[in-house]
């Protein structure tokens, strides 16, 4: 999150006043010298580099598959190019639009009730006196983020059941009647959201709750002699002081606004809310590795992909210019 | 912390109003988040029937453990859980000694090009090859339906590793490193000696995030395992949860009415089971995830 940005801005800018050939060879020496001192340092990063190259890099160049007509056979390099096919055929699908709908709207709900929801939990907590109670609290709401989403969507299927499961009970009396959940497209997006902010709300307020800490108490004081009431103190105080935390999260959060929790929405499938829970991710899935249709596959993650780096730079840049908070 | 000094000033009432709302507020989040696994807990060891009809609500009814008693006859979950810690020791060490060194390393303002490396590390949480690419590369380097993989696959994250640095570079002061050059302690020296012992917490905090994260994993293990004798739990756990029991070989409807009604006290056992160990440890290690996330928060 930090991401090197101090670093990476003095670079440029030292880079900037020219150097004399003199001072540039004396530069070079140094660093030469540097590296012959550090040797045992490029070794302990050596077994990361290697496995990043394999996992991460190797991957990408076979990126060029979503252009080729993949064949395991002819291998990677030695498949025929076919342009952009994979691209106008997904387009053309009608399938494309609902995926990309699916996604977006998943994701949108997610930010919108998941994001702001660890953010007012922090500030509830900061503001709590009872440190045993604030301690109490934390340690339960910590506790979901540790469940699998394996177990989390057995919890889910199990309580939504129909027949048995206890939220139908206690909905009953509101609804007027048993109702199917997970059997009905239209709840699919409030399911995943939901039970998301039911395991992450605790866990996410952490990063809210640290910044919260780095408030000058004198600031609370003064406030106080001035007569103001706790709810303001928070509007006024609290809130300001962990706006760049926000900032900084919610950008990173955008980011991967076509991204959503992969591995939940392909467990929580059934075929009768699949209308509203394909995403991109799992029907890449599908494709790929169900159906082996490798480089179409590739070509629908690649799109996904690009689009979210797009964004994340655009929020990024918006970000910046808003408040001068970014990643780089 | 912060309100310490505010305890000396009466409340106004406004302030109590306020207090009172955010009480009521937490109380009924302290519900939502205990209830749903409370239940689990109920309904894990009450008579099947109640559990099928509903009717259990606060407190286990007709309490009987033939739940956990069938668990416990099978097989695959103790297969399921030799693997899955294998698999969560295995990554966790290899994890720790691959990132540990790395995140020291890239700390040091002296190392040259270490911006060059992090910007390659950093460039990876942004950008993917995807799925399929992935998939291919695991194939072709031969690791598919391995064990090495399942222990190395994942462990080695980039965000750990940035975690590591924060943490060296605001814990280690340049000076003690420069005077302990001049001494003329080598780098290796240094860390072993030096660094190793004083970092003790983030190791803790790495090893735990690892640790839950290998428990956890699902989707690995499902697409490149196949033999299920290497199937870590959670993959024994979906089975299990996903079962409908409708494609059982077994004719005779009562048995099969006696089964399916059997099938959902099960579920919730297997719950408990897999979830026991991180449930158990999670308290005692709590103060380490946070430190944690406030070493990344504080940097950031």
């Amino acid at each position: 999150m930090e991401i090197a940005k101090k670093p990476l801005r003095k670079k440029s800018l030292s880079k900037k006043p020219k150097l004399t050939p003199e001072q540039k060879a004396a530069q070079k020496a140094k660093t030469k010298l540097l590296m012959k001192k550090n040797w045992m340092l490029y070794l302990f990063l050596l077994p990361v580099v290697i496995y990043i190259f394999i996992f991460n890099y190797l991957p990408l160049y076979g990126i060029q598959i979503a252009f080729k007509n993949f064949n395991s056979g002819l291998g990677i390099w030695g498949s025929p190019w076919v342009g952009m096919q994979w691209f106008e055929m997904f387009f053309n699908s009608p399938r494309a639009w609902t995926l990309i709908k699916n996604t977006l709207s998943l994701s949108f709900f997610s930010i919108l009730i998941g994001f702001p929801i660890p953010i007012i939990l922090a500030l509830m907590l900061n503001s709590l006196k009872n440190e045993r109670f604030k301690k109490f609290t934390q340690t339960i709401t910590y506790m979901p983020h540790f469940i699998s989403v394996v177990v989390l969507v057995g919890m889910i299927t199990a309580f939504l059941s129909p027949r048995s499961g206890f939220i139908v009970t206690l909905l009953e009396p509101f609804l007027g009647e048993r109702i199917y959940f997970m059997g009905d497209a239209k709840y699919f997006d409030a399911i995943y959201v939901l039970s998301n902010v039911w395991q992450s709300a605790g866990w996410g307020s952490i990063i809210y709750i640290a910044a919260l800490s780095g408030v000058s108490p004198e600031l609370h004081e003064a406030a106080i002699m001035d007569g103001a009431t706790r709810f303001k103190r928070i509007f006024y105080i609290d809130l300001p002081a962990i706006v760049p935390t926000i900032i900084i999260l919610l950008v990173l959060r955008c980011g991967s606004l076509m991204t959503v929790g992969f591995e939940k929405v392909l467990l929580l499938q059934n075929n009768l809310n699949l209308a509203q829970s394909e995403v991109i991710s799992t029907y890449t899935y599908k494709l790929g590795l169900l159906q082996s249709q490798y480089s179409y596959s590739t070509a629908i993650g690649l799109f996904n992909n690009v689009i979210n780096f797009i964004i994340l730079i655009l929020v990024n840049r918006f970000a910046k210019k808003l408040s001068g908070s970014s990643l780089w | 912390m912060t309100q310490a000094n505010s305890n000396k000033i009466k409340d106004s009432k406004a302030d109590k109003i306020f207090y009172a709302i955010i009480y009521i507020i937490l109380a009924i989040v302290l519900v939502i988040v205990i209830y749903p696994l409370y239940f689990v807990v109920v309904a894990s060891f009450s008579d099947p029937v109640y559990v099928n009809s509903g009717e259990i609500l606060l407190f286990p009814k007709g309490v009987t453990f033939v739940g956990y008693q069938k668990i416990l006859e099978d097989t695959r979950i103790w297969q399921g859980y030799f693997n899955t810690i294998i698999y969560a020791v295995g990554g966790t060490v290899f994890g720790l000694a691959v990132c540990i060194p790395a995140g020291y390393a890239l700390s040091r303002k002296d190392l040259p090009y270490r911006g060059v490396v992090m910007a390659l590390l950093v460039f990876t949480m942004y950008f993917s090859g995807g799925l399929i690419p992935t998939y291919l590369v695991v194939h072709n380097i031969g690791l598919m339906g391995t064990r090495i993989l399942m222990i190395i696959m994942g462990t080695i994250s980039v965000y750990n590793i940035i975690l590591i640095r924060s943490f060296f570079s605001s814990s280690i002061p340049t000076e003690l490193q420069e005077s302990a050059e001049i001494d003329g302690c080598s780098n290796e020296k240094f860390f072993t000696s030096i660094a190793l012992p004083l970092s003790k917490p983030i190791i803790a905090v790495i090893a735990l995030y690892i640790a839950v994260a290998q428990w956890n994993a699902y989707f690995a293990p499902m697409i490149y395992l196949s033999d299920s004798s290497k199937y870590p739990l959670q993959l024994v756990l979906r089975e299990i949860l996903a079962q409908t029991n409708t494609g059982t070989e077994i004719t005779d409807p009562e048995a099969l009415e006696q089964l399916n009604t059997m099938a959902e006290v099960i579920k919730y056992g297997v719950i408990i089971v897999s979830s026991l160990p991180v449930i158990c440890i999670y308290p005692l290690i709590q103060k380490y995830f946070v430190k944690g996330v406030m070493v990344g928060a504080l940097k950031g």
